[in-house]
């Protein structure tokens, strides 16, 4: 089976933002990159597939040259092949221009199953897994905490609010991948070494014109500066005040 | 008049409240709102949802089962047939799910848990967070069809709407198929949709030290219990209460964080919160420079003292 785990680098998150000089974008400058955390679920999911069914996997990305250093880690901990979608103003693409790109590449690997992340922690958007879904017509769950795979099609299940879904579909899939579906493994020193063997694919993306046009990025307004209202348990009844009669929220 | 489709959810026709912000949301373009509902007793929302804005309700009807994929077959299919000029969903679960979904179906850009939507001559503009609320992006779609979810606690339901006329149509039908839900043990409330959260962090010191937070939840009654990502990872709590960066934002009327330094993920997933409160040993977290309210000291101490100020404004009211 050839299985996909699509990737994207995001800033850390535990990075500081700025606005860059246009005010429609971020500054990269000074920005850490790594794997969206949830894409590393996604590389694991398609990892443990593979094992289990056997085939083969590639990770792909959209995105500049930089992403080679998080596809070669994907490779040394056991990924076959590894494809950069070239693109140097990636950060400017929007969901729609992605998932097409990506579909695209997808179909021309003759790929039956396909492993996201439940969302990138940069735009925050959650759509690019459903969206290639569509484009292929293919089966799609999102936001899987738990997988059960045969070679024609598969059992998940996706926590909502209302509790635990489980849900039957058939193959070929897009499976995005939620936090407690399984614990990324580390690469080891024989992965790492083999890694560096590898070929990363560098191909440029099928062009497709945005279709969201950025007016402003700003930064969220400071909160009020707040006050402490005192120490320990003495405290309550001067809190209890303030949440009654200052915020108004009891 | 122009169109705008709203997907809502409901359950056994009452529907939730997110999807009513979704409407009112919706309604206040001044487009007319035609409200697709899904599922058993789906007919019986079109009181509900008239009264909130809807002036048209499409019954989606058989498929034993709810498939995420033919609904959002069913609702590009409406967006199709009504002309709709807009699809919007609450920011849920669901929502997110059948996002991308109907935007791929329909070929047009998804606009993902927005805090603001306004349409001004046909072009509709949004504000969302990005990096987890770090940054706002404020865009304008160029879509055929605006797609877009819209986040929960944000948008007013609208009031004193008028009967909607209602149409029925078969389902499409999907390839993937939600076979059962294990509901949650005790009705609890999502993180993302309570009105006021109580959140705890490692300053509980072990899995068992929620019970201080859940008995200051159930005192106030209309509260979901939230965790740090670190509580999370060392699973004392589900993934479901995580609130942060790799977990929900929320933006309730009432945060109370407990034993939570404020590590910026966290603060990035509930600064937007009406009023903060944090409890903590340590005057020095950072936990205190976005609160509104803060009291110093050990959470063993406090929230006994404050779960029964609250027992007490409670019964008093």
């Amino acid at each position: 089976m050839k299985i996909i785990a699509c990737v994207k680098r995001v800033p850390l998150t535990d990075a500081l933002v700025k606005v860059s000089a246009d005010g429609a974008s971020i500054d990269p400058t000074g920005l850490v990159y790594s794997l969206s955390f949830y894409d590393d679920l996604a590389v694991e999911e398609a990892l443990k597939t593979k094992e289990k069914l056997g085939g083969e996997v590639t990770v792909l990305t959209l995105g500049a040259s930089d992403a080679s250093k998080e596809l070669r880690e994907c490779l040394a901990k056991g990924a076959d092949h590894a494809t950069i979608l070239l693109d140097p103003a990636w950060a400017a693409r929007d969901a729609r221009s992605t998932a097409k790109a990506l579909a695209t590449r997808i179909l021309e690997l003759g790929a039956e199953l396909v492993f996201c992340g439940r969302v990138a922690t940069d735009r925050d958007q959650s759509a690019v897994g459903t969206m290639l879904s569509s484009y292929l017509g293919w089966s799609c769950v999102t936001d899987v905490t738990k997988l059960e795979l045969t070679a024609t099609g598969g059992t998940a299940e996706r926590e909502t609010e209302a509790g635990i879904e489980t849900l039957a579909f058939s193959l070929p899939a897009v499976i995005t991948c939620d936090k407690g579906l399984n614990e990324p493994r580390l690469a080891g020193l024989k992965g790492i070494m083999a890694a560096k063997k590898k070929t990363i694919d560098e191909t440029k993306p099928v062009d497709i014109e945005s279709a969201v046009k950025v007016l402003k990025v700003e930064l969220p307004a400071a909160r009020k500066a707040g006050r402490i209202v005192g120490q320990g348990a003495a405290a309550v009844p001067a809190l209890m005040d303030a949440l009654r009669n200052e915020a108004k929220v009891l | 008049m122009t169109s705008i489709l709203v997907f809502v959810e409901h359950r056994d026709g009452t529907p939730r409240r997110a999807s009513l912000e979704a409407l009112g949301a919706a309604a206040a373009t001044g487009l007319a709102p035609i409200a697709l509902v899904t599922g058993p007793g789906a007919a019986q929302a079109a009181a509900p949802l008239s009264a909130a804005g809807a002036k048209k309700l499409v019954v989606i009807t058989g498929g034993d089962h709810y498939s995420p994929d033919g609904t959002a077959a069913d609702i590009a299919a409406a967006v199709g047939a009504h002309a709709a000029v807009a699809f919007v969903a609450a920011a849920s679960s669901a929502g997110k799910d059948l996002l991308g979904r109907v935007a791929g179906l329909l070929d047009c850009a998804p606009l993902a848990d927005c805090t603001t939507f306004t349409c001004s001559g046909g072009v509709f503009t949004v504000q969302r967070p990005i990096l987890a609320g770090k940054a706002l992006v404020t865009v304008q779609s160029q879509s055929k069809v605006c797609c877009a979810t819209l986040r929960s606690n944000t948008f007013a339901v609208a009031t004193g709407g008028g009967a909607a006329e209602v149409t029925t149509v078969a389902t499409k039908g999907g390839k993937v198929k939600v076979t059962g839900v294990a509901a949650k043990g005790d009705a609890k409330l999502d993180v993302k949709e309570a009105a006021v959260v109580v959140s705890g962090g490692r300053g509980l010191r072990e899995a068992a030290g929620f019970k201080i937070v859940e008995d200051l939840a159930a005192a106030f009654g209309n509260a979901a219990v939230g965790a740090s990502r670190a509580v999370v990872d060392s699973h004392w709590r589900p993934h479901s209460e995580q609130v942060g960066q790799t977990g929900k934002t929320v933006a309730p009327q009432l945060y109370v964080a407990v034993g939570i330094s404020g590590a910026i993920q966290h603060l990035a997933g509930m600064r937007t919160s009406k009023v903060i409160v944090a409890i903590n040993k340590d005057a020095a977290a950072p936990i205190f420079k976005v609160a509104d309210y803060g009291i110093v000291g050990d959470a063993f101490e406090v929230l006994p003292a404050l779960t029964e100020a609250v027992k007490q404004a409670k019964a008093a009211n």
